[in-house]
């Protein structure tokens, strides 16, 4: 090696290549000056959006519905918190690799979540899809656990409706459910969105706007995980207004227990307002099952239970009135003046018109009998003639006057009008003439007559108060001041009738109960309980039928009364499907709610008033909570109705 | 030239030759500085380097408050005392008795390498660290200074003007059983470190231009076959690069997030404390490796251009030093340093914004750590070394 090279300086060839590297670098950190300028000085708008949205994000707040309260202004509807998992678009790309993962620890089944996403599909990805309601404690955890994986999950507090345990008034309170997709479309302002809970039946749906509260909602700032770090904005959720309801609890819950596991129907009214201060229908179902999401299957089962408990017997079923009908037949006869007070008519058990052989009931006949007795013992023979004489056309122009045939208007939604029949009715549905003998039939409340027990126990009443039909509500404006609409507006409709009409038929119906009638079950001494019975006979298309009680050809069982006579301040009628003849079955049921009331009316405690708030929604521990003086717990979540 | 070729006796020692070329002919005095030495000592780069360290601690303490990892800026200030001590003592002993000690810096040295995989900690995968909780240090961090110090050897003993292949196989074993374990820790992003310092090395050493197109043509060959020896989560960061925008939620959720935080951060930033992106946890490792996306929020633009200046003025004034250096050794260390932080924040600061794709390397003086700490400012002393010992004397 050569000596020299060794010890030659030779720093120089190298630092020579040196001011390359320096280029290089120098140019580097252009590119890089470049890229930062470029990010923030001109995409500064750009990104600073995305910061904002990163952490700020709106959550809403679900207003709870108005409370809903009995007329004295115990709570029967209230709210309960719960917790819903939402799902947030805008928060996660790959949701669809999430979603087994997700669903599975929600224990949810994913084909119901991708449903509930497909359905939401138009609308903005900000707004929040829930796949869970009534999370439990477990999903609540699930979520705030993977809250780094699962950005998508969110929990919101939601209140709840809490509806008494036991479906007390469960077809008058309605329930409230998703709002539909036909309801979304038919809505021209836009005021639902989908995911809404709206009412879907009874005073939730007819009041919905009233009990809807308003929306808010917060923006909050959020970390990476979600996580609420402050809030920026808030605006609290209006709770809908408080309703209160004609419904006389102690009255109601007497009614329910009193027509217990018999499908059937109560309602009680006061016919000098329209007040229904009672109205069961039986088999009832639990609103607090529509309250969450409800499985398609429970809802078919709802749906095709034979016994049609969603069905509110009340004023959606059409029943033949039967021999009740004769009250108005009575005053058609009276007022039209083809039957006269002091009119007798021979009943031998059976009698012959227009070729038929019509049969009074109990076979032996009544003898001779006039418009008293023949009330009093319920004597077919005896309107028969009053129809006969009448015709077709003058029932059918009374029965409408009195409030039959037509929607009562009642502040509930699908009324049934009932069906008073008319040769051109027949001739138009039927395409046949109108056979006299039909009179006949219709006299005693047979045949095509089709009433619901709301028009029965309106018409009854409305006849005993001289021909006053007041519209029966459940909401009275003056116990609600800022309900608008004519809803709310109590109406009625006056067919003054002769003081004698009304004189004779009270009497009658006193009759009924007082004086060893078909009704003296209902009887309580000293308070002047008027009223009629009636027994439909459940037609079966097979040969042979079974008219025993309880059977499903047993007879149907009316009773439709008031008290006191002159001007009834309470009028019941009461229904048993199946149930046996009106005065076994029915006048006990209208005695207890008679007793009722006039028991509370003295300032008594009634076996209604016994059952306080604590025990509609909590029945099994209904002492404990009496004694403590708690309010109901409306958080409990048992699952399952309480027959208490 | 003309002179008659002598016969060499024993291997001369560094400090034998550069004593010779300074004409020293007499014993080594032991004299560690010397007063004309501490006279040359670089101040503004020191001070340059702590302005950095002065920012870092800011912002670890903005990206740290209110977290689990509350109190870190206090730690890396201890971390920067040591580094500051370990910088002193390199700075004091001439650089000359470093290089004469390589060899057994890297025999040390690659036997801490094969210990941290047998009994390293392992931490989110890798096995990167030795000792115990906050006094962990990674070898390989380490390692960096020795690979300087070895090419730095090799190269200034090999005094031919070019390189030949022989060269290239020796200084690409040297280079490589480091790099081989770094790769198995794993740590790919100190590991590709060793690129810049081997290419400085090599390209100060002479390389011809056909030998460097060789081994370009050649890289580009094989980098397809690294593909293969990449783990799972390093290909997805580099698809993550060429795919930015494909993934905003998923991999290419630090990029975006790191993104969104420097862009709207705008010219003047967001003020101390006062970055959502950061605060709210948005962007990931944001006091290590993410730690300019910090200033880049906070401290806006302007930020961003003080401190890519200040990293422009240690890098420019070290290559300076190298110009200056009193020899071919003072050169190489010096560039080699060099090439070490400017390849740490140009791939850093690059990743931030998505110029560059995440391989976890942290920003030289700034990020939070101490094994980046103690290389950076035992490379620092390297330079200041060199500096101060400029002239022969």
């Amino acid at each position: 090696m050569d000596y020299r090279e060794l010890f030659t300086d030779e720093t120089k060839t190298t630092v020579s290549r040196i001011g390359a590297i320096e280029h290089v670098v120098g140019a580097v950190f252009l590119i890089l000056l470049a890229g930062f300028g470029y990010l923030q000085l001109i995409q500064q708008g750009r990104y600073t959006d995305l910061a904002e949205r990163n952490r700020i994000r709106t959550i809403p707040m679900v207003a709870p519905r108005g409370r809903i309260l009995d007329r004295d202004g115990r709570v029967i509807v209230d709210n309960r918190s719960s917790f819903s998992i939402a799902l947030l678009r805008e928060n996660t790309k790959n949701l669809e690799t999430n979603l087994p993962a997700i669903s599975a620890g929600l224990e949810l089944d994913i084909a119901a979540v991708r449903e509930d996403i497909k359905r939401f599909k138009t609308t903005p990805s900000f707004q929040p899809i829930i796949i869970k309601e009534d999370a439990t404690e477990a999903d609540v955890a699930f979520v705030d656990a993977h809250r780094l994986e699962y950005p998508e999950l969110e929990i919101m507090m939601v209140p709840r409706r809490a509806y008494p345990k036991d479906g007390l008034a469960a077809h008058v309170l309605g329930y409230v459910g998703e709002v539909s997709a036909d309801m979304l479309e038919s809505h021209d302002n836009a005021a639902w969105q989908p995911g809404d809970l709206v009412g879907k039946s009874g005073i939730e749906k007819e009041y919905n706007d009233f009990l809807t509260g308003k929306d808010g909602y917060k923006r909050v700032i959020v970390n990476s995980r979600g996580r609420e770090m402050g809030r920026l904005e808030q605006v609290d959720p209006v709770p809908g207004n408080e309703l209160r309801l004609t419904i006389d609890l102690d009255l109601q819950r007497v009614a329910e227990q009193e027509l217990g596991d018999r499908s059937g129907a109560v309602v009680v009214l006061n016919p000098q307002t329209g007040d229904v201060l009672a109205m069961v229908s039986h088999p009832d179902f639990d609103p607090n099952q529509f309250a969450g999401k409800m499985t398609p299957a429970d809802w078919n089962a709802l749906q095709d239970d034979p016994r049609k408990p969603l069905l509110n017997r009340a004023l959606q079923a059409r029943f033949s009135p039967g021999s009740v009908f004769k009250v108005i037949m009575a005053a058609a006869g009276l007022e039209a003046g083809t039957l006269k007070p002091d009119t007798t008519y021979y009943c031998g058990g059976t009698v012959m018109m227009y070729g038929t052989l019509f049969h009074c009931h109990g076979g032996h006949g009544h003898g001779t009998v006039g418009l008293h007795q023949a009330i009093v013992n319920s004597c077919n023979i005896f309107f028969y003639n009053v129809g006969k004489l009448l015709g077709i056309d003058r029932i059918s122009y009374y029965a409408h006057k009195m409030g039959l045939g037509e929607k009562t208007g009642i502040d509930l939604p699908n009324e049934d009008p009932g069906l008073i029949p008319s040769p051109e009715w027949k001739l138009k549905t039927k395409y046949q003439p109108w056979y006299l003998g039909e009179t006949i039939s219709v006299a005693i409340g047979q045949g095509p007559v089709g009433v619901t027990p709301l028009q029965l126990v309106r018409t009854v009443s409305g006849i005993a108060l001289g021909g006053v039909f007041h519209t029966p509500r459940v909401v009275t404006l003056n116990q609600n001041e800022g309900l608008k609409g004519a809803a709310a507006n109590a109406s009625n409709e006056r067919f003054a009738l002769k003081p004698e009409t009304v004189d004779i038929i009270s009497r009658g119906l006193w009759g009924v109960v007082n004086e060893g009638g078909t009704g003296f079950e209902a009887r309580i001494p000293g308070y002047d309980i008027c009223g009629k019975t009636g027994t439909v006979q459940v037609v079966g298309s097979g040969a042979k039928v079974n008219h025993a009680a309880g059977s499903e050809f047993g007879n149907h069982g009316w009773f439709v009364g008031f008290a006191p006579r002159e001007n009834p301040e309470i009028a019941v009628a009461v229904i048993v499907e199946h149930g046996g003849y009106g005065g076994d079955i029915s006048a006990p049921i209208a005695h207890e709610i008679f007793r009722t009331y006039f028991m509370k009316k003295q300032g008594k405690q009634t076996p209604g008033t016994v059952i306080q708030l604590t025990a509609l929604h909590k029945p099994v521990a209904v002492e404990e909570n009496v004694e403590a003086g708690t309010p109901a717990n409306f958080a409990d979540n048992t699952k399952g109705a309480h027959k208490p | 030239m003309s002179r008659p070729e002598r016969p060499r006796t024993s291997p001369i020692t560094p400090r034998e030759r550069t004593n010779r070329e300074a004409g020293w002919k007499g014993k080594w005095d032991g004299s560690p500085v010397r007063r004309r030495a501490l006279a040359d000592f670089d101040w503004w780069l020191l001070l340059a380097a702590l302005a950095l360290v002065a920012i870092g601690l800011l912002e670890i303490y903005s990206s740290t408050a209110h977290t689990r990892y509350a109190g870190l800026h206090i730690r890396q200030f201890y971390w920067v005392l040591l580094g500051l001590a370990i910088m002193w003592t390199v700075v004091f002993v001439d650089y000359h008795l470093i290089i004469e000690q390589t060899p057994v810096l890297y025999i040390i040295g690659v036997l801490m390498l094969l210990v941290v995989l047998v009994v390293g900690q392992t931490i989110s995968g890798s096995k990167r660290w030795l000792g115990y909780g906050a006094f962990s240090i990674q070898p390989a961090e380490i390692f960096k200074i020795i690979l300087i110090l070895t090419l730095a050897r090799y190269f200034s003993e090999r005094r031919l003007r070019t390189l030949t292949w022989v060269d290239m196989m020796q200084v690409g074993v040297l280079a490589a059983i480091p790099f081989v374990l770094i790769l198995m820790e794993p740590d790919l992003g100190t590991a590709l470190t060793f690129f810049p310092i081997l290419g400085v090395g090599l390209w100060l050493g002479g390389i011809r231009w056909k030998m460097l197109a060789t081994l370009a043509l050649g890289f580009v060959l094989i980098l397809p076959l690294g593909w293969f020896v990449l783990k799972p989560y390093q290909r997805a960061r580099l698809m993550t690069f060429t795919h930015s925008d494909a993934d905003p939620l998923g991999r290419g959720y630090q990029i975006a997030q790191s993104k969104i935080a420097v862009g709207s951060g705008g010219l003047l930033g967001k003020g101390f404390l006062q970055g959502s992106q950061n605060r709210l946890g948005f962007v990931p490792y944001r006091h290590t490796d993410f730690i300019f996306s910090v200033v880049g929020e906070e401290q806006g633009f302007l930020g961003v251009l003080v401190s890519l200046l200040l990293f422009i003025f240690v890098i420019f004034r070290s290559i300076q030093h190298a110009r200056s250096a009193r020899d071919r050794y003072g050169v190489f260390l010096v560039m080699g340093v060099a090439a070490l932080l400017a390849f740490h924040v140009v791939v850093n600061v690059g990743m931030v914004i998505g110029l560059m794709p995440v391989t976890g390397i942290p920003l030289p003086f700034v990020s939070s750590g101490g094994s980046s700490i103690l290389s950076t400012f035992m490379a620092l002393g390297l330079v200041l070394n060199v500096r101060m010992r400029r002239y022969a004397n």
